[in-house]
């Protein structure tokens, strides 16, 4: 490496001139130069830059090496820290925390194994709901996706007339917080009757479909969780349905037509020539709409509004943790949700990277 | 001949059927905001108001306005620099490859996919021993560093695109790792930027989980402010349609404006990019 060394004296100054900012900088935020460290969140971040500004002279002094490798990792260094401390680290302290007895306002590090597992599993009503809802709301969410967006992905392949326009509605839906369309639709499944009727069971009455009205997502468990999924796949199909609608694009239409001439019709191609052709689609889709239903959170905190019957992990981590001060148990939630999201994606991303290795 | 009419009205009827599905909560959202307020009744939800009224969007906007500006105020900075962080580490991982690099990059985007409940407790504990929390500083800094996977991930996928052979030609003339970037890769780079800003805008703005747990409540992105509101019974449902609109409409109107671009950062989403 010390062959390729080259002196110049721009990247030295201006290294010499990066630590003395950035050391100064330190000085000044880190309470040695003002005494109110403990006042302002401002400090923190001119902490931060200051570390950041002194670092900077290290990429700097490497570009006299003329070495990339050696500069490429100094760039990417500070990112590499960030998901290491994060992610990483702070996965480490909450496992460390789930292994404790944590609850109060003090951290208690007491080690108690698997206690707070066990517990979950063994004597927690609450935290049976949020399994069997988990498994009602990502079964539905997942099959309703796949069904509906390729749906749409097959109807927007017809040529109609306007297909920009109905790809755009189909996924508008996409932009908006979870949180306000939660809200929106707790209106529209709005489940009172008789004189005060409204919402979607308005429509159903003024058409005569009684039979469709609804209590929605206060009907009795476990089919109430399951009206939830109506919003989700509100919110997400239009995402399946692209992911669709880029699969079908990459099919030639030489193909399409080889099959025409070879006597096929309409619904052969797509039975026989498309549908087989979409399945790494599918998969890629059942996990990112697997991981994002494992992990679902502020739509129901929007339609639930505190309902325990519509309890998820998710919220049951929030509430205990930061209402219950249960600081060892929420650390215990969090951890069985990454578990859970961590086997249905470590595989992909493997495979992900392996094939990018190939490349 | 009339068998493909019919099939073309059949698909059709469903496209618009679909339509309307998807625009039900947007029509309820706009309509009942314009509605004047003796017209606000349950019964008569999905009528069309017979004069239009701005008095829900006006009381919404009294309630939501800090919230908005907090909103604006976080997701500014945060969309920007996380879109120059991004764009430096996907340069690097797409075209500095090291030994190594590629499982650096997975261990990087492992990032995106965790659930965060399950570092929210080290993370609360960090942020306030560092004295960070409660304020939109902290909260544009947590912003910034979990947007990094998604970040590297788009202008990785983009600057994959770019072709090595224009890099080979500036490294013949002298170009250095950095040179290059400032010289051949920022210039082309204006698209890639594009679609992280819009993309991190979007989702920093509708974000809620750090929010609620990250900000006071005078420091309340929207998404926490309107949920505080469904939450509340002195606000009328009318003002509520007004408020949730209120807060979706930068998002809608980004999306409606820079859809494609706003759609090719959720197709990154899938890492094949």
């Amino acid at each position: 490496m010390l062959k390729h060394f080259h002196y110049r004296s721009k990247p030295l100054i201006l290294a010499i001139v990066l630590i003395i900012v950035g050391g100064a900088g330190i000085f000044f935020f880190s309470g040695s130069g003002i005494n109110n460290f403990q006042t302002s969140n401002f400090t923190a971040i001119g902490l931060l830059i200051s570390v950041l500004v002194m670092y900077a002279s290290v990429p700097v002094l490497v570009t006299m090496f003329e070495n990339e490798t050696v500069l490429s990792v100094a760039l990417l260094f500070p990112s590499m820290v960030a998901i290491a401390i994060f992610v990483y680290g702070f996965i480490g302290w909450s496992i460390r925390v789930s292994f404790s007895s944590w609850k109060g306002l003090i951290p208690n590090f007491t080690w108690v194994g698997f206690k707070q597992y066990y517990d979950l599993f063994h004597n927690d009503p609450r935290f049976m709901i949020d399994l069997r809802n988990t498994l009602v709301f990502t079964v539905g969410f997942i099959a309703g996706c796949l069904i509906i967006g390729l749906g749409l992905a097959i109807l927007l392949d017809q040529k109609l007339k306007g297909e920009a326009l109905f790809r755009g509605i189909f996924l508008l839906p996409m932009s908006i917080s979870f949180i306000a369309s939660g809200v929106v639709w707790s209106w529209l499944m709005n489940p009172a009757t008789g004189d005060r009727i409204t919402g979607i069971n308005l429509i159903f009455k003024t058409l005569g479909l009684n039979g469709l009205i609804s209590l929605w997502h206060t009907t009795p468990q476990p089919w109430g969780m399951a009206f939830t999924i109506i919003p989700a796949v509100w919110q997400i199909s239009g995402y399946t349905m692209a992911l669709y609608m880029g699969g079908i694009r990459s099919i030639s239409d030489d193909l399409r037509e080889a099959a025409r001439v070879d006597g096929a019709n309409e619904f052969e191609i797509y039975r026989y020539i498309i549908l087989p052709m979409l399945q790494p689609i599918t998969l890629s889709a059942v996990i990112i709409l697997g991981h994002m239903s494992l992990k679902i959170f502020d739509l129901i905190v929007a339609i639930s509004r505190g309902d325990i019957r519509l309890d998820v992990p998710g919220i049951y981590m929030w509430t205990t943790t930061f209402s219950g001060q249960n600081y060892a148990q929420g650390a215990a939630i969090g951890i069985l949700m990454l578990v859970s999201v961590a086997i249905l994606v470590i595989p992909y991303l493997v495979q992900n990277m392996r094939t990018e290795t190939e490349l | 001949m009339t068998r493909k009419i019919i099939s073309r009205t059949i698909y059709y009827l469903i496209a618009i059927i679909a339509a309307a599905f998807y625009l039900m909560p947007i029509y309820l959202m706009l309509l009942t905001g314009l509605k004047p307020f003796n017209e606000i009744d349950l019964k008569t939800m999905w009528a069309l108001p017979t004069s239009l009224h701005f008095a829900n969007f006006i009381a919404a906007y009294k309630q939501l306005a800090p919230n908005l500006g907090n909103s604006f105020i976080m997701v500014i900075p945060e969309s920007i620099l996380s879109a120059l962080l991004g764009s430096l580490n996907g340069y690097l991982l797409a075209k500095w490859r090291f030994k190594h690099s590629n499982l650096i990059f997975t261990l990087i985007l492992f990032g995106m996919f965790i659930p965060y409940q399950s570092i929210l407790i080290p993370l609360v504990k960090f942020m306030e021993a560092i004295h960070l929390y409660g304020d939109l500083p902290g909260l544009v800094f947590v912003h910034i560093i979990y947007g990094i996977p998604i970040t590297t991930l788009i202008f990785r996928n983009y600057y994959a695109g770019i072709s090595t052979e224009i890099l080979e030609a500036g490294r013949i003339d002298g170009g250095s790792l950095l040179g290059l970037y400032r010289y051949i890769i920022f210039p082309l780079s204006p698209p890639g930027f594009a679609v992280v800003i819009i993309w991190q805008f979007t989702q920093a703005w509708n974000e809620f989980l750090f929010a609620v747990i990250l900000t006071n409540q005078s420091n309340w992105p929207v998404t926490v402010a309107l949920n505080n509101l469904a939450g509340s019974q002195l606000v009328q449902w009318n003002v509520l349609m007004a408020a949730c609109l209120l807060a979706a409409l930068p998002t809608l109107l980004v999306y409606i404006f820079l859809g494609r671009y706003f759609l090719r950062g959720l197709m990154a989403g899938s890492l094949k990019g």
